[in-house]
Order: C-alpha cells, then sequence, then structure tokens
C-alpha cells in the first residue's frame, strides 16, 4: 500500500476515535454549519431547535419568485399554523453580498414573522444537498427529515400543512 | 519502512479500538448520515441559425454530478463526481470528460474546524476573497488545501487558509493564501456592552497570492497582498456597514499590465420594521481583478468577488436581454430599494392590501485621466475618488403586489433602463439602449390544486434589436406536476427576417426531493425561473432534459 493510503486510514481512524467523544450536537437532520443572523452575526444551525414541534426549513432568495410567492402565501397563513401546531418555519436566504443586504428590508417590509437567516456562501445549501431554490425540508419533533420538497406550486403549502398536522398529531411519515 | 508504516496502522487502530469501549462500533457507524444531491442535465441540439445555433457536432451533450457527504459527529467528509459528456452549450468550453475535482474532510469541535482538499470561503462580502459555486453556470473556483477556522474567544473568529484555485479539471497556477479575522464586540466585550442596542461587528483580512514571473517583457510581482477593512454596525432598526479593500500592484491581463494598486469601497445602510424598508447603497471598484493567474481571463480563477450592485432581474425580457455585470476595472455604482406595505383599508391598499416596490441603480465608470506612461512608470491612469465617468447602466423599476379575490392576485412592474452596449458586451461604436418595459404576472388559483399563471411582458426600444415581447402561460398541478409554454418575441425588429421567436415549452413532474422536466425550445442566457424553480441558464435549442435529486 502507498503512503498516501496509509496517511488516509491513519487520519480516518484519528478522525473516527475523536469522534465517538464528539456530542452530537443539535438536530439529527441539520449538518452543523455556520451561517449568519440578519444582522451579521453568526449563528451555527446546530442551535435550531423548536421544543419537538415541527419544523420548516425553507431555501429561498430575494430574486427568486417562486420562493417569494410560496413565503407570502404561507405568511397569510402562518399566524394560525402556529396555534394550531407550533410548528416553526425557519427561512434561509441563499443571497449572496450582491442581493444579502436586502433581505432584512424585504422580510419586515413584507411583514414575514419567520426566523430568517442567511447563507451567503451557500454552505448550508451545500451541506443539505439542496440543487435549486425553493427547497423546503420538514423536520418532525426528534429533528429528522421526513420530507422534502424542490419547487413551488400554488397549492404546495396546503398539502405541506397536511404533512405538519399529522407531525404535531404525534404520527409518522416516512416511517420516522 | 513497509514495516513502520504497519506498525502506525496497528497502533492507530489499537488506540481507535479502545476508545471504543465505551461505544460499539455500530452505535458509532449508526449516528454517520450521509447526504447528496444529484443532478443530470441533456440537450438534445437541433441547428437553429435564427439565433445563432450551429450544428452541435455530438448531437446530445450533457452534464452530470454527483454530491456526496457524510457526517458523523465531529467528522465529515465529502465528494464530487462531474461529467462533461461533452458539457452543455453555453458552459465554458474548459469542461470536458469526467473525473473528481471536489473532495474534502473535515472535523469540526467547539471552537476548532479543520478541513483538507477543497472548500469554498468568503472573507466579508468577499471582495477580496471568495470561492464559491454556481453550478448553472459552471462556475466554480474552489481552493484545493488547507482551512483553519478557530474561536479564540468569545465572539472572536479566525479563519486561516491557503491552497491552489481550481480551473476546470485542473488547478491555477498561484497559490493562495488567507487569514481573516472577525470580532462580535457584544460578545467580546459582553460586560461593557450587554446593555447596548447597539450590535457591532468589526473585521479584517490579507490575501495574498504567489505567481512566478516568467514574463520577458516585464518584471512583475510574484507577491501581490491584497487587504480589507469591514464594519458593521446595527442599531434598533437600523444598520450601516461597510468593507473597503485594497490590492497592491497586480499587473496582469485584465488590467493590460499595469502597476496600479487597486481599491474597492462597499457602503449600505438600511432601515426596516414592519410593513417598510430601505436601503441605500454605494460601491466604488478601481482596478480589483484579483486572479491567481495573471494571465487568465473571463470567470477562470478569480479570487475575489465583486458584486454588481443592480437589481438581480428574473422576468425573461430584463433577466435576458440587457443584464448587467459588474467592471472589475472600474465601476462606481448606487443603489436604492424600498419596500412598502399598504395596509388593508387603507386608500390603496384596499380591502386586502397592497405592497409596493422601488428600486433606482445606477453603474458608471470611475473617473480616469491616462497617464500615457506604458512605457515608463505603467500606472495606467489615475483617477479622482469623487468623480464619476460615463454612463454604464441604469435601471429605474416598481413593482405592485395585489390580490384582488381569494384566488386572484398580481405583479405589476414597470422599469425603464439604460444599458452601455459598447462596454457591457464589448461592442465598441453599439449606441446605449434606452428602454422601457411592462410586465404583468398574474395567478388565478382554479382550485385548492389547479392553478394557472399568465405573465405578458413587454420592452420598447429604438436601439439595438427593437421591441420585444414575452408572453408565459403556466399550469400547475399541486404538488406534482406542472407544465408552461412561453415565447419571447423580437416583434420589433427592423429587419423582419430578424424577428425570431423565442418559444419553449416544458413539463415537468417532482416529487419529495427529486425532480425531472423536460422542455423543448429555444432559451435565452439568464435567470430562468418555470415550474416553480429559478435556475441561471446558458443559451440553449432543442430538446432537453433535466432530472435533479437531493437526499
Amino acid at each position: 500500500m502507498t503512503l498516501l493510503k496509509h496517511l488516509t486510514i491513519a487520519l480516518f481512524s484519528i478522525f473516527f476515535s475523536l469522534s465517538t467523544y464528539a456530542q452530537t450536537d443539535g438536530l439529527p437532520g441539520i449538518p452543523s454549519v455556520e451561517i449568519q443572523k440578519l444582522d451579521g452575526t453568526s449563528f451555527n444551525t446546530s442551535e435550531i431547535s423548536n421544543d419537538g414541534a415541527p419544523i420548516i426549513i425553507n431555501f429561498w432568495a430575494t430574486w427568486c419568485s417562486p420562493c417569494k410567492r410560496e413565503l407570502n402565501n404561507i405568511a397569510e397563513m402562518y399566524e394560525m399554523w402556529q396555534e394550531e401546531t407550533n410548528v416553526k418555519l425557519i427561512a434561509l436566504s441563499i443571497d449572496d453580498s450582491r442581493n444579502m443586504a436586502k433581505v432584512a428590508p424585504y422580510v419586515n417590509g413584507k411583514g414575514w414573522e419567520y426566523e430568517v437567516y442567511l447563507d451567503p456562501n451557500g454552505d448550508f445549501k451545500r451541506a443539505m444537498g439542496v440543487n435549486n431554490v425553493p427547497h423546503t425540508f420538514l423536520l418532525n419533533g426528534k429533528g429528522e427529515v421526513v420530507y422534502q420538497h424542490n419547487s413551488y406550486s400554488e397549492g404546495d403549502e396546503y398539502s405541506l400543512y397536511e404533512l405538519v398536522k399529522k407531525l404535531s398529531n404525534g404520527e409518522s411519515i416516512d416511517g420516522k | 519502512m513497509k514495516y513502520h508504516y504497519q506498525l502506525a496502522i496497528f497502533g492507530l487502530l489499537c488506540i481507535f479500538s479502545f476508545s471504543l469501549k465505551a461505544q460499539s462500533f455500530q452505535d458509532v457507524m449508526e449516528r454517520g448520515k450521509i447526504r447528496g444531491n444529484f443532478q443530470f442535465e441533456s440537450q438534445y441540439y437541433q441547428k437553429d441559425t435564427d439565433i445563432g445555433a450551429e450544428d452541435v457536432a455530438e448531437k446530445i451533450l450533457s452534464n452530470g454530478y454527483l454530491n456526496l457527504n457524510y457526517t458523523n459527529g465531529s467528522f465529515s467528509a465529502g465528494v464530487r463526481y462531474e461529467s462533461y459528456l461533452n458539457a452543455l452549450l453555453g458552459y465554458p468550453t474548459g469542461y470536458k470528460g469526467n473525473g473528481i475535482m471536489y473532495r474534502y474532510a473535515s472535523y469540526d469541535k467547539d471552537k476548532l474546524s479543520l478541513t483538507v482538499g477543497n472548500f469554498y470561503e468568503q472573507f466579508g462580502s468577499g471582495l477580496i476573497l471568495r470561492t464559491y459555486e454556481e453550478r448553472g453556470l459552471g462556475y466554480d473556483n474552489a481552493l484545493d488545501g488547507v482551512r483553519l477556522k478557530y474561536n479564540i474567544y468569545d465572539g472572536v473568529r479566525l479563519t486561516a487558509l491557503t491552497g491552489k484555485q481550481r480551473l476546470f479539471f485542473d488547478y491555477g497556477e498561484g497559490i493562495v493564501r488567507g487569514f481573516d479575522a472577525e470580532i462580535y464586540l457584544n460578545e467580546t466585550f459582553s460586560a461593557a456592552l450587554k446593555d447596548s442596542k447597539a450590535r457591532i461587528i468589526i473585521g479584517g483580512s490579507a490575501v495574498s497570492k504567489y505567481q512566478a514571473d516568467e514574463s520577458s517583457r516585464f518584471v512583475l510581482p510574484e507577491n501581490v497582498a491584497s487587504f480589507s477593512g469591514r464594519a458593521s454596525v446595527t442599531y434598533g432598526k437600523f444598520n450601516v456597514n461597510g468593507e473597503y479593500a485594497y490590492k497592491y500592484n497586480d499587473p496582469s491581463a485584465d488590467n493590460n499590465f499595469i502597476y496600479k494598486n487597486g481599491e474597492a469601497l462597499l457602503l449600505q445602510t438600511s432601515y426596516s420594521q414592519k410593513g417598510f424598508g430601505l436601503l441605500f447603497s454605494a460601491k466604488r471598484v478601481d482596478n480589483m481583478s484579483f486572479r491567481s493567474d495573471r494571465g487568465e481571463g473571463q470567470q477562470n480563477l478569480l479570487i475575489n468577488y465583486v458584486p454588481a450592485l443592480t437589481k438581480q432581474h428574473t422576468y425573461n425580457l430584463l433577466a435576458t436581454l440587457y443584464p448587467y455585470a459588474t467592471q472589475l476595472n472600474g465601476e462606481v455604482a448606487f443603489q436604492g430599494d424600498l419596500i412598502y406595505k399598504f395596509d388593508k383599508g387603507s386608500f390603496l391598499g384596499g380591502e386586502r392590501g397592497m405592497d409596493i416596490q422601488i428600486n433606482y441603480s445606477t453603474a458608471n465608470n470611475i473617473d480616469t485621466t491616462m497617464l500615457n506612461d506604458d512605457n515608463t512608470k505603467r500606472q495606467g491612469y489615475k483617477s479622482d475618488f469623487f468623480s464619476i465617468g460615463e454612463v454604464y447602466y441604469k435601471d429605474f423599476n416598481v413593482q405592485l403586489s395585489k390580490r384582488f379575490s381569494s384566488k386572484a392576485k398580481g405583479d405589476f412592474s414597470y422599469a425603464n433602463l439604460v444599458y452601455n452596449q459598447d462596454i457591457i458586451e464589448g461592442k465598441p461604436g453599439n449606441p446605449k439602449v434606452y428602454a422601457d418595459v411592462f410586465i404583468a404576472d398574474v395567478t388565478y388559483n382554479l382550485s385548492m390544486r389547479n392553478s394557472l399563471r399568465g405573465e405578458a411582458q413587454v420592452l420598447l426600444t429604438e436601439q439595438d434589436k427593437g421591441n420585444w415581447g414575452t408572453v408565459l402561460l403556466e399550469y400547475t398541478y399541486a404538488p406534482h406536476w406542472f407544465i408552461a409554454i412561453q415565447d419571447q418575441y423580437n416583434y420589433g425588429n427592423e429587419d423582419k427576417d430578424k424577428r425570431t421567436h423565442y418559444y419553449n415549452a416544458s413539463v415537468g413532474y417532482n416529487n419529495q426531493g427529486n425532480r425531472i422536466t423536460l422542455s423543448y425550445g429555444r432559451q435565452k442566457a439568464g435567470i430562468f425561473c418555470v415550474g416553480g424553480v429559478c435556475r441561471v441558464v446558458p443559451a440553449s435549442s432543442g430538446l432537453y432534459l433535466s432530472v435533479t435529486s437531493s437526499f
């Protein structure tokens, strides 16, 4: 075996041994990645939680019209959704430095009540395996991804909410 | 020698097995997670002389990639396999063949994060360093090397990196090394600032590149350094932030090998509260092309990213006909953005309220006075910081969003633009294009699952190719299906033979994280939003298939 292969095995072993001591912080469905809050401060995705209630993570951008349509449509019902199921929607903007400054004025201008974060270099988008926006993930009470959806058509929010209600009633989706 | 290695492996495996005393191997492996995404695009090309589409020798071109990421506790590793057999038209032609040009291993624990292999990173706004990917365009300037991030103290984050940049299936010649420090003052000085309404972040970075000087004509600097400083203050509903970057002499193909230093300044201020948002931005760029190979051009081996300050358009006529791209050699730009929600019941708001968005942006050249010192100091030109040069681009936009009933809503936009074709497209002598654009985008929900969306756009201009009109009709059956047809028609072209139709029909199905789209027709380059998804697309013609999946 070449030196490179030996070193690779050695490195992997070290990493594995070290990781057995590691606490798996955060929810199992979300990799631990540094993103930003709207004021530019750092935020780690492992801190995302909703006390056992369902979480929707939605990747969007200020230049993506279907994304804005989806989030504006849900905004009209969000208060009711939260009252009924305690669901939390996390709107993850993938706008880069060209449009990042527009996110806060847009979000506040539209009066959204979501938790909004910024992912300006696509680190979280990459880690979650997102190709295009909009992309929506639904996490159950245990923080596992039970559903995901790419694209938005009028009416998708109703299908999404059906699933959220199921989770909130303790039913399982996708066997989880 | 061989024995030493085997002994080392054995030793490490012993450590490994001892550390597993507490947990079984199965427990550890079960905590591991594989995530990934996949995209495959293929196009069957037809010769299309009307839009300048030549015959494609291979007939069928395809791009594909698969990203796999494995995470287990603090450890993660990943790989991306890419295939261009051959790359779709409109993609950078350097992409040929198959291979793995992205693989990494990283360790993240508490305050330390270590990555080896390929990584993407941005310092501040990216003015001196931004490596990123835009797969739709084939943009990928990832660094291959080592990156360390350390949260050395409360609110203080340090990043150090070194590597070579990707260039298709090879690497650029230059070595890039960088360092960044960012301090969130409220966290670092939490005792003093805990009651403060202000949140302050400051940061600074240094990036340098090394490339050997093989020029017989000039004495070129082998190490080129650039620095930047940034600050952001958020006070209640206000935010002010800025970044200044300075680059030492970097003669390159981009700036015609002058020894002038480069600088860039980006300033933004915004105010936002519920129902109202306001943003002002200003930018000045002077000689800021920064590549890890001074001889390269186009989108190759750029180390930094200087954003355009103009509105990013997604409507067909605005996104495909006269889109603006940052001029790295020199630009002064301003942008103002306002968004306001008229309340329900108010005069303009009506029964259901109305939203308005106004945007105005301008981009000009910097003021330049040529020095004619090509044979002496080669500084090229001097520029007065507070003066501006010729107009590159101006853009005024108004958009109204209104819901008419529980079933119908619409977005209505007007745009007025000035576009300097000479500079932006490199067509000397072409006149500036002055255009007015009107857009109506209406959605009607036939039922909870069925909806119909229609767009009508018109661009009026007396220059270039004359007037254009676009009509789009999209029918969706939530949550899985969509079908759309679009025609972009150059009806106003003076030359009747050149009144081209860019027609396009698409149909798609999506389920969970998977999506398949089939489309036929012609497409201009730009941002293409259809079927509920926005993608950045190059120009194309023919039968197009795309399959994407996230898992």
